[in-house]
């Protein structure tokens, strides 16, 4: 007969059902992270971690987990914010629901 | 938080949390001997590396250094070193001896192997003997050196597992622990922070200074990093800039002043706080490098699922990635997905950490230690002569 112990990764049990599906770090920035998977088509809310208040956005592209929906509409070349700081700049124009990624945005240092 | 914590006080007065013999060798074709001993006598463990010949300069300082600061951390009980010649396997041993702990040293040329190995052999079995008796004491968080760097990064890192650190980072240095922080070149996009940060005039001019020097360095040789920062896994976990990326892992680094500036595997001089050491963003060098400065414990936030671990220091993992701590999850110590559920409150996250922090401290084996990941990777500056 085999005795088996809890096994040691900690985590947090109680958890409740969330309906947000992409979090934003400050106010004013230009990008959400989807914390779960979303598709084109999709009207989804996402909360602003610095004070907790909630947006919508129709997403305009499949976004994976973990990467970034538009929040704002941008022209080609301009700063993208998120922490409120920049993170690069756009290579072309983007409108708020599309998917954020390397494909639009680049460093600002090279 | 509450646990009594309890560690081992050295002859230094320094404390660790493990009690390890280590059997170091000076160089790389001493290798072989050092790990013949480690299976002979059982409860030693060999260091082996790549380097330790016809280094020269910053380089060879910096391998000694990283030598001694290796045998001299709190975690080790006492030191065989081995090399093929006697002066710098007498030099690398007589640093480790400033602590107070014993040590041993054995040079091969002259004998052979074989000879070397029983010779050293005796000597492993006494110390590890010796070392099975030494009791933990009840220590402080105070007395505790953690060192911090974050892998395989995403955006979920930034949102969670590195603000998790943060907690514990502002934690520690509150209750007067040392925690150091590097990666030097992964601040790009965020070195402002960084450098405002600083406690005076002067630590800000040297912080610069290195984060120039380290960043020419790379543009000297005609590339930037775009091809590796931020790295494939980074990117697909969603980070598209380096800024972007730096933002995530300065994130970890909490809010306090930044008391001093440490070149690679420097121990720190200017009391208990937060460090500043010059490192590279590769996790082994990294770790490596802080364990030779005085780390016992190393906080690891990652994204995608790095799996580093370290013989002389235990890495905590803490991830945020739903993804990742379903499908690694024999990697992940510390599970704070429901930061980004946001069902758990970034003040209880870190309390999740400080309590895997005082397990680990007195005892509980991290996943990395029990899957064995060992990594210890030497910094090279340039090629040997």
């Amino acid at each position: 007969m085999t005795k088996s112990v809890q096994t040691e990764t900690v985590v947090n049990e109680e958890r409740k059902t969330s309906t947000h599906k992409f979090l934003i770090h400050e106010q004013g920035d230009h990008v959400g992270v989807a914390t779960s998977p979303i598709q084109a088509g999709e009207r989804v809310k996402g909360i602003y971690m610095s004070d907790n208040t909630e947006v919508e956005f129709l997403a305009l592209g499949d976004i994976p987990l973990g990467h970034k929906i538009a929040l704002v509409d941008l022209e080609e070349n301009q700063p993208v914010l998120k922490y409120g700081i920049q993170i690069g700049l756009t290579t072309k124009k983007w409108i708020a629901g599309d998917y954020v990624h390397t494909h639009n945005i680049k460093t600002a240092r090279w | 938080m509450g646990n009594q914590l309890f560690g081992y006080r050295r002859e230094n007065g320094k404390v660790g949390i493990r009690n390890h013999v280590i059997i170091l060798p000076v160089d790389d074709i001493s290798n072989a001997a050092c790990e013949a001993v480690a299976r002979q006598i059982q409860g030693t463990m060999a260091l082996p590396h790549a380097y330790g010949r016809l280094q020269y300069g910053p380089d060879l300082d910096l391998h000694f250094r990283t030598m001694i600061g290796i045998g001299s951390n709190p975690n080790v009980a006492a030191v065989v070193v081995i090399g093929i010649e006697e002066n710098w396997s007498k030099l690398i041993a007589d640093g480790i001896a400033e602590t107070g702990k014993p040590v041993s040293y054995f040079s091969i040329e002259g004998n052979g192997d074989l000879e070397i190995i029983r010779q050293a052999s005796w000597k492993a079995k006494e110390y590890v003997q010796w070392a099975s008796e030494l009791q933990k004491e009840p220590i402080e968080l105070s007395d505790l050196t953690v060192s911090i760097k974050c892998g395989e990064s995403d955006t979920t890192t930034g949102l969670g597992s590195c603000p998790t650190v943060s907690q514990a980072v502002d934690r520690l240095v509150d209750a007067g622990a040392t925690v150091f922080f590097g990666e030097t070149s992964e601040l790009t996009g965020g070195e402002h922070l960084i450098y405002n940060r600083m406690a005076t005039d002067e630590l800000k001019d040297k912080f610069m200074g290195i984060y120039e020097n380290y960043v020419g360095e790379i543009e000297s040789k005609g590339v930037d990093l775009l091809g590796s920062q931020p790295t494939q896994g980074n990117i697909a976990g969603g980070l598209s800039t380096i800024e972007e990326k730096a933002l995530g892992n300065i994130a970890k680094t909490g809010t306090k002043e930044v008391i001093g500036v440490l070149d690679p595997a420097e121990k720190p001089l200017n009391g208990n706080g937060l460090y500043f050491m010059d490192t590279s963003s590769a996790a082994a060098e990294c770790i490596t490098l802080m364990a030779a400065g005085g780390a016992v414990l190393h906080l690891f936030p990652t994204g995608q699922g790095n799996i580093i671990g370290n013989p002389i220091e235990p890495v905590v993992k803490i991830t945020a990635n739903p993804v990742t701590a379903a499908t690694m999850s024999e990697h992940i110590d510390v599970d704070v997905q429901g930061l980004l559920s946001r069902t758990i409150t970034i003040e209880e996250a870190g309390d999740q950490l400080m309590d895997v922090i005082a397990r680990t401290v007195n005892g509980r084996l991290t996943c990395a230690e029990a899957l064995g990941h060992r990594e210890f990777v030497m910094t090279k500056l340039y090629r040997s002569a």
